[in-house]
């Protein structure tokens, strides 16, 4: 279980997540959602350790993620964020290879290239995976890094704006493939999304974050609420029940 | 043709020019001059290796393939530090007359000012490297102002003599000062192997870095303190050339095309002394030592440069 306990960050005397906590299960996708400078990317920085918090305590299986060697964490939990710009000269394969650095430290033994072509496969990336990322779109380039983060092999994902500039068949893709690690390899998935009928689709739990604080946490059917969302967005959305999924029409 | 390959090229360029450049034209008084032309050697292995090594850490660690280890200052420093001495003592005086306390003052106070300058900077959890650049770009500034301030002020003659520093040569090599750096390089490399594994992934990135579990502060910090000591020995050893390193690197980088360190790294030291022995040669048989190597270095870099910046700008 992943257990973030009242949390804290200031920049420049600004608070931008203030006394936080939040409890993710095994198993399970977690959505936080919140309008632009809600914190949640500065939230989800910190639960990976690449942001430090100014207070709290995060604990990932009952271990202090500060108290654990970077190494050990890099084993249980995974962080991609929304920018991935790598100027190097790497293919996607060589690019999926860096996931097993926690393993291999740069060694790829039989065993770490198994688990490559595992992650290969399950992005369907095989027949383009010489190619460089330079060559590759947005969306390739998306499924690369997520194949990345699969052959890390860690038990926590977490993703940063997965869905970002992708259109609506790579984003759906993407949603999937999330749902299937969850199901089929039972990982834990924490996600950053804007979409609000992404998260409401897909995922098991919701987080709604405004200016740094939650305003409301639990099953997405919860949060997915005419006056959730009227708190949260400052907007009146309508919600319409369509094959048994919420779906929010934010559109005046 | 693959990098592995082309690093083997590289090698025997280096080899064959290295010997060439022994064997060149070895008439008269061969006792002499043969100690000479190998103490040169390998005074431009060591300066030319550690200036592509510090820079290739350098710019990966920076993740900016046009920024030198330059930008913290060390070069101004070292210049500041030799006009300084000239100010107060006079060119006559003990420190710049004798080579070996002249070396060990300014490695000593380059590493120092390095050191001091990472402390400041990394206390508390405010390391931006950015910001560490910055503030190393102004010294440096202000080091360079310092020093033409006083270069106006000194007697013309001792001014000669501080021009002489301001430019890398070989010619006047101190063969005790070329077996300390070996040794001093050596500790250096020594002390980074154990970090060397981090380098192909922190190039991913600060994020994708910490992610795989690289300790990425920490191994940042001791990088950066070996690519400051490597620095300082070279600039002593020979004088301020760290340009030669973004005309390597990058070359390197161009040449191999790939992402391994342990290739990048090579490479860029061959290619380095390479550049080094083709132009002493040139500033020996062409130019008959009428100028140094420093000068052909700067001409063909900035050349480089320059069209490194055209080319980005295309892209």
């Amino acid at each position: 279980m992943l257990d973030v306990k009242n949390v804290f960050k200031m920049y420049n005397k600004k608070k931008v997540v203030e006394d936080v906590s939040v409890k993710v299960e095994k198993g399970t996708i977690t959505s936080f959602i919140g309008p632009n400078g809600a914190g949640k990317s500065t939230l989800i920085s910190m639960i990976s350790r690449l942001i430090a918090k100014d207070d709290g305590e995060i604990t990932i299986d009952g271990q202090d993620i500060l108290k654990t060697k970077n190494n050990e964490l890099a084993k249980k939990i995974s962080i991609l964020k929304q920018s991935n710009a790598i100027n190097l000269k790497l293919t996607i394969r060589e690019l999926v290879s860096f996931g097993r650095f926690p393993y291999s430290q740069g060694k790829l033994k039989d065993k770490d290239w198994e688990k490559v072509d595992e992650a290969i496969d399950y992005m369907e990336l095989r027949d383009i995976e010489d190619k460089y990322l330079d060559e590759l779109s947005g969306g390739q380039r998306q499924r690369a890094h997520i194949a990345m983060v699969i052959a890390q092999d860690t038990e926590y994902i977490l993703l940063d704006e997965p869905l970002n500039n992708l259109d609506m068949r790579h984003s759906v893709q993407i949603m999937k493939t999330l749902r299937r690690l969850v199901d089929e390899l039972n990982k834990t998935i924490v996600l950053v999304i804007h979409d609000i009928n992404f998260a409401s689709c897909y995922s098991d739990q919701i987080v709604a974050l405004k200016d740094g604080k939650i305003v409301k946490q639990g099953r997405t059917c919860d949060v997915i609420d005419k006056c959730v969302l009227k708190d949260i967005y400052d907007m009146d959305i309508d919600i319409q029940e369509i094959n048994n999924r919420r779906i929010c029409v934010y559109f005046d | 043709m693959d990098y592995k390959k082309k690093t083997v090229i590289l090698a025997v360029i280096a080899i064959l020019l290295g010997l060439l450049y022994i064997f060149y034209d070895l008439s008269g008084n061969i006792g002499y001059i043969l100690p000479r032309r190998i103490i040169k050697i390998v005074a431009i292995i060591l300066t030319g290796g550690a200036i592509a090594f510090a820079t290739t850490v350098f710019m990966t660690i920076t993740n900016n393939r046009i920024l030198t280890p330059s930008v913290l200052g060390l070069d101004s420093l070292y210049l500041l530090i030799q006009t300084f001495i000239i100010f107060l003592f006079g060119s006559n005086s003990l420190v710049m007359m004798s080579s070996n306390i002249n070396y060990l003052v300014s490695v000593g106070l380059m590493v120092l000012f390095s050191l001091i300058l990472y402390r400041l900077l990394f206390k508390g959890e405010k390391n931006n490297i950015y910001f560490l650049l910055l503030i190393g770009m102004i010294l440096g500034t202000f080091f360079s102002s310092f020093t033409s301030f006083m270069q106006v002020l000194i007697d013309p003659n001792e001014f000669m003599v501080a021009q002489d520093r301001m430019f890398a040569s070989v010619n006047n090599v101190n063969t005790d000062l070329v077996y300390l750096s070996i040794g001093l390089i050596v500790l250096a490399t020594f002390y980074f192997i154990r970090f060397y594994k981090y380098l192909d992934v922190i190039a991913l990135g600060k994020d994708h870095a910490v992610n795989l579990g690289v300790p990425y502060d920490y191994v940042v910090k001791r990088m950066l303190i070996v690519v400051a000591i490597l620095i300082s020995i070279a600039t002593a050893l020979i004088g301020p050339i760290t340009f030669l390193g973004l005309l390597v690197v990058n070359v390197a980088y161009e040449f191999l095309k790939t992402y391994r360190h342990f290739y990048l790294i090579i490479g860029s030291i061959l290619i380095s002394i390479i550049a080094l022995i083709g132009g002493q040669f040139i500033v020996e048989e062409l130019f008959t030592f009428q100028t140094t190597i420093s000068v052909i270095i700067n001409f063909v870099g900035g050349i480089y440069f320059i069209y490194l910046l055209l080319r980005m700008n295309k892209a």
